[in-house]
Order: structure tokens, then C-alpha cells, then sequence
């Protein structure tokens, strides 16, 4: 119940409108889900009411005379070392509503980047750099189990590889898309991120919401995702795919469950979840048969056994304060693949004070598992993907000399669609048609347009990490692969440097 | 003949066709100016037509058997040779509005200053229409008869 006649949260965002350049067409008023701007066709004007502008800047794209700006909103607090504005508005939201706050899209807290601080290297004189447009680069990545050893027939001239080989993912660029479930993202941003992998030679990802019809022609270039909900899995489901991930948990919320609305539910939504219309979708925190090692490695048997040992199984668990011997664990569970999600990476819902204090930054935690792996000799058994926060391919490059076999990306794919960080995922109410099920909101993302920005994206990454290989004099993205010696600290303290095993600069 | 192609499934009716085809047709071409002194004297060739949400962009569809062509009593309605685009003389147009009657799809408006058909014109001289230059989602689109899309 509300305590005070006068709701206390102030907007966040001020609409400026220029009215020497509006002319009065409304593209804004029917592009803003918040009803934020109206049309008075008695004064012939568009008016604004900034109190529920989220910040999505759809209605400043598509001003035809760029008209309309966003501005933050310019009240001003007294200023606060410890109570700050952001803390003063969220305790007035929860005075009014009594609830939890929630948040989307990763951590926006102003914690270190840590690939900030990391410098990568590159060849003068003795080692000479290579030209990625003259010489051949390779950026093939197989993810799976390595064997400990290769048995090799010498016959005649051609000798003959004797050692079964586990089943391997084929990359033709280190980045694949990472979790996102067909429910918290809308079925044209689905179907363009399976589009974009199948056409740049890599893998997305299901997410926890089952795998629509529609999405099954691409399934050898799909990872599908078994979560605490269950929702959508059936032996169809797994085998359709080119490998299953184990969801244990997300960078976003580690330890807690997820929570699709009903609202959310539409009849697609529905039938590929396996759930009624209508019902919230509810993940449970843990999997409810998975309380050991032991238990994770029958699940990942089972999911072996079901699929006939063709497919690599991999373990996705959030970066936490023991990550190494966790990680250490779900390899010796069986897991093919290893994925960590870092602190930072995004969700479509979590609760913020999670969302904003729980995990490690990813480069601790991928250094830290990486060096464990290698020292309890099982490195090979497992490949390492790491997720949560990648911006650019110099992240990329830099999280595979840290020790990543490959990235996944999310956030960075959200962008290149349209997204633009406003962080109201939850509210189903996306203006740019990718985190919604409204279908007046949906066919705003053409899954066309989609997959061509996604599939640039992609090339122009692949480039950027030629170019920064060839200038380390590297040909081949397996002889980057934990090369710490490539990198080099700033900023950071001995104990840092110490955990991500690497030198400081000058070194 | 190069035809418009709508797709209504990624139509999101913000209706930026017709105030880039309004400006098109505008004296100035430039959308401020358009829009704030010749807005009244303008009907764009290109209608939004909406329910619910689903909306589509209409124009002309540039009939291979144009049913306007056949009814226009004065011979103002005419294919354009060249591009194959059913256009409008609107000097020898009389405003009978037997064009707009018989039309299939509703495409053809009356003019806002003179007593003539209004049309779409394909941007007769633009490589690309206005409409299909401005969609920002693609639903507009232009393609050849021959291609195979």
C-alpha cells in the first residue's frame, strides 16, 4: 500500500524537446511502450512527461529532425559520500512498494574492469610481426575434452591417428552467443542469433526456455541449455543440438533461481517451455537432483547417454569465491566444456542488490581456474569459456592469453541488435522489440536486419583479433591460448598480479 | 519493373514513409521547412494503414492491369514507358475520382490543392522511393520484377 499521496522517485531522465525542430509528426509518441510522449491536437503539439522515460533513446533514433534529446534528470540532491542519489531513490521506491528491487542487463556499478588494466604485446625487431591481410591467420577453435596423450600408427607413409578423439565444437571464430532464453528475448532476436552463428561458423545458446520449432534447423550451430526449471527439455531437445550445456549458474544472480512472468507466457512462449499459458516460469536456485559433485556428474552421464556420446556436455556455473575448485570439480564430473560467468555478465531479471554484489570479476576467476586446472593436470579434459561482460575483441584477445579456450557474448549481441542498455528488461516492455513478447513490440526487430549487424559484428571482431595476433607475431589463436607472457599489469597490486599470474609492465 | 515490396510483419507503423514521401514532394525537400509551411498543400503517395498491430505502408501497387488506367476518362491515368510505373497527368486530369472508385487497394487520394488524383509516383528520378530510403525496419522495400526475392 502506498504510504504518501506523493509518489517520492523523481525521474531519471529529462525529455528535451527542441521546438524549432519537432514538427509535430509523432514517431515518438508511437514508438515510446511508456506513453511517455502525447500528441494535443487541440494546441497541435507533442508534449513529454519524463516521469517514465526509461532512457532507451528509441524516440531520439527515429526523430526524423532529431529533435527529441535525453538528458539526465537535473535535480540534484545535496551531495553524499555515502548517500548518494541512486541509494536515496531506491529506498524511497522500496518504502513505496515494500518489494525487491529488480534490475536487467549486468551489474552497472562502477567496479574495476579489470581487462582495462591488462596491456597486451606486441613484436619490434626480433620476433617480426605478421600482416593478417598477407599471411594465413587461423581462429579455428575446437571446444570439447582433449585426450592426455596421442597414440599414432606409423603405416607406410601416411600414419594414422589411433586415439578416439571426444566430440569437438568447431569455431570459426573464438566468440560464441551466450544464454538467452526465447521468452525473455523475443522469437525474431532467437532466431537471428542462431541465423548469425550458423552464418559466421559459430554456436549460440538456448538459454533455460526450450528450443522453439522454428529454431531446430539450426540446431548444429545451437548449444541447448538444461536449467534448475527444466523447462522445454526432452531427448529431442538434446539431440537436436551440436552440445548441452548444464545451466548451474548465471554471473547476474549466482545462487538464486530465475523468474519469467506470465505475462511473458504467450502461447509460443508456452508450447516451447512445456508450461501452461499464462503461468510464471520459475526456476528453482538450485537443481533440485544436483547437491555434489557426484550428483552433477550423474546428470551429465545421463545427458551423455542420451545424446550417445556425440555430443560435448558443458557445465556453466557463475564465478564465486571458490570457483577454481569448483570449476576443478565439474571437470572431474565429466564436464567437456567449463563456462564461468563473470560478475558483470547480464540478466533479463535479478534482484539488484545480487545483481550488484554477488560473483567475482571473470578475469580473476578465469586466471585462478585456468592456473588450477594446469596444476591438477586435467587443463585438457575440459575447454574454458568464459562469459560475462566482453565488450570488445581486446577483451576477447585478452581473456584467451589469460587462459579462455572461448568467449561467450550476450550484452555486446543485445547492442549490436539495437539494445541500448536501459536496464528494464524485466518490465517486458523492450522499445527495441528484442526483450518483449508484445507483438506490437516484437516486429520491431527484423530478424533480417539482426543477423546482418550480428554477423559484422563477428567479422569485424575476428579482424580486430588477427590484427592484434599478428602484431604479437602470432598465426594461430592456439598459441595465444594462456600465453600470459602476452600481457602485462597496470594498476594493480602484487597480490593481482600474483592470482592472474602475469608480470607488471616494465617487467 | 522495379515494384515496392511491403512487409507488414516488420511494419511497426511509426509512419516515417509518409513524412519522408510528404517531404519529397515538398517544393523545399527540406522536412522542417515541408512540414511547417507546406504540409497542408501535400498528400503523401504512401498511407499507413493500421489495426491493432498489425500495419503495413500502402501505396500504388503499380498494376500490370490497372484498373485506373481503364476507368480515367479524360487519359490523364498513363503507364510510363520507360519505368512501367502508373502515373498521373495531372494536367489532363479533371477530378472525376473514377480512379479512386475503381482502385483495388485504396491507393490513389485526392489532391490537397488542386481538384487532381493524387499517387504514388515511385520518386519518378530517385534511384531509390523515400519510403524505402526511410524505413528503418525494412518493411519498405524495392525490388526488381526479375529477382527472385
Amino acid at each position: 500500500m502506498s504510504q504518501l499521496r506523493k509518489w517520492l522517485v523523481e525521474p531519471d531522465f529529462i525529455v528535451v524537446r527542441d521546438p524549432e525542430r519537432c514538427i509535430q509528426c509523432q514517431v515518438c509518441v508511437r514508438q515510446c511502450a511508456n506513453d511517455v510522449h502525447e500528441y494535443d491536437s487541440d494546441e497541435d503539439v507533442v508534449l513529454s512527461d519524463s516521469s517514465d522515460c526509461v532512457g532507451c533513446h528509441r524516440c531520439a533514433t527515429l526523430c526524423p529532425t532529431n529533435a527529441v534529446s535525453i538528458k539526465r534528470a537535473e535535480l540534484e540532491f545535496r551531495p553524499h559520500g555515502n548517500w548518494e542519489a541512486a541509494v536515496l531513490r531506491n529506498l524511497y521506491r522500496q518504502a513505496e512498494t515494500g518489494g525487491v528491487l529488480l534490475a536487467g542487463m549486468g551489474n552497472d556499478q562502477p567496479a574495476p574492469v579489470y581487462w582495462d588494466r591488462l596491456l597486451l604485446n606486441a613484436s619490434q625487431v626480433t620476433n617480426p610481426s605478421i600482416d593478417p591481410l598477407r599471411e594465413p591467420m587461423e581462429l579455428v577453435t575446437y571446444l570439447g575434452r582433449k585426450p592426455d596423450m596421442l597414440e599414432i600408427e606409423a603405416r607406410g607413409v601416411s600414419p594414422r591417428l589411433t586415439t578416439t578423439l571426444a566430440p569437438q565444437l568447431e569455431l570459426r571464430v573464438p566468440v560464441m552467443f551466450s544464454a538467452m532464453s526465447y521468452g525473455s528475448i523475443s522469437y525474431h532476436a532467437s532466431i537471428a542469433l542462431a541465423r548469425a552463428a550458423a552464418a559466421a561458423g559459430t554456436f549460440a545458446n538456448s538459454g533455460e526456455g526450450g528450443l522453439h520449432e522454428g529454431l531446430r534447423e539450426y540446431g548444429d550451430h545451437m548449444i541447448v541449455q538444461v536449467a534448475s526449471g527444466r523447462f522445454g527439455v526432452d531427448v529431442d531437445y538434446l539431440n537436436v543440438a551440436a552440445a548441452v550445456e548444464i545451466k548451474i549458474g548465471q554471473g547476474a544472480k549466482p545462487g538464486i533461481g530465475g523468474h519469467l512472468p506470465g505475462e511473458k507466457v504467450d502461447a509460443g512462449v508456452s508450447a516451447t517451455r512445456m508450461i501452461p499459458e499464462g503461468t510464471d516460469a520459475l526456476s528453482p536456485a538450485p537443481h533440485h537432483d544436483i547437491y555434489s559433485i557426484e550428483d552433477l556428474r550423474q546428470l551429465v552421464f545421463a545427458i551423455k547417454e542420451a545424446t550417445g556420446y556425440a555430443k560435448p556436455v558443458a557445465v556453466k556455473i557463475a564465478a564465486v569465491h571458490n570457483i577454481s575448485a569448483i570449476a576443478s570439480g565439474a571437470v572431474r564430473a565429466g564436464a567437456d566444456i567449463v563456462v564461468i560467468d563473470g560478475f558483470r555478465g547480464g540478466t533479463g531479471a535479478a534482484p539488484m542488490m545480487i545483481r550488484n554484489n554477488v560473483g567475482l570479476p571473470i578475469e580473476f576467476a578465469l586466471a585462478a581456474v585456468d592456473s588450477r586446472l594446469r596444476e591438477e593436470g586435467i587443463r585438457n579434459q575440459a575447454s574454458l569459456v568464459v562469459a560475462g561482460g566482453f565488450r570488445s575483441s581486446a577483451d576477447v584477445v585478452k581473456a584467451i592469453a589469460l587462459g579462455a579456450d572461448a568467449v561467450y557474448i550476450a550484452t555486446a549481441a543485445l547492442v549490436a541488435m539495437g539494445c541500448h542498455l536501459c536496464q528494464k528488461c524485466y518490465t517486458g516492455k523492450c522499445n527495441w522489440g528484442i526483450a518483449t513478447q508484445d507483438p506490437y513490440l516484437t516486429k520491431r526487430l527484423n530478424p533480417n536486419i539482426a543477423t546482418r549487424r550480428l554477423v559484422n559484428l563477428l567479422n569485424a571482431w575476428a579482424h580486430e583479433i588477427t590484427e592484434m595476433m599478428g602484431g604479437m607475431g602470432i598465426n594461430a589463436v592456439e598459441s595465444l591460448r594462456g600465453n600470459r607472457e602476452h600481457l602485462r599489469g597496470v594498476g594493480l597490486t602484487d597480490r593481482e598480479l600474483r592470482i592472474l599470474e602475469i608480470k607488471a609492465a616494465g617487467e | 519493373m522495379k515494384r515496392i515490396v511491403i512487409h507488414e510483419e516488420f511494419c511497426i507503423g511509426c509512419r516515417l514513409c509518409e513524412i519522408h514521401c510528404l517531404v519529397q514532394r515538398s517544393k523545399s525537400k527540406k522536412i522542417i521547412k515541408a512540414f511547417r509551411f507546406e504540409k497542408d498543400q501535400i498528400v503523401p503517395g504512401v498511407q499507413v494503414e493500421q489495426s491493432g498491430y498489425v500495419s503495413f505502408a500502402l501505396q500504388c501497387r503499380h498494376c500490370d492491369e490497372a484498373p485506373c488506367i481503364e476507368a480515367c476518362l479524360s487519359g490523364a491515368m498513363y503507364r510510363d514507358p520507360e519505368t512501367g510505373a502508373v502515373l498521373c497527368d495531372t494536367d489532363r486530369c479533371v477530378g472525376c475520382w473514377m480512379c479512386i472508385m475503381v482502385c483495388p487497394v485504396g491507393a490513389i487520394q485526392r489532391g490537397a490543392e488542386k481538384r487532381v488524383a493524387s499517387k504514388c509516383d515511385l520518386c519518378m528520378g530517385e534511384e531509390v522511393p523515400a519510403c524505402v530510403a526511410n524505413c528503418p525496419n525494412e518493411a519498405i522495400v524495392f525490388v526488381d520484377d526479375n529477382d527472385d526475392e
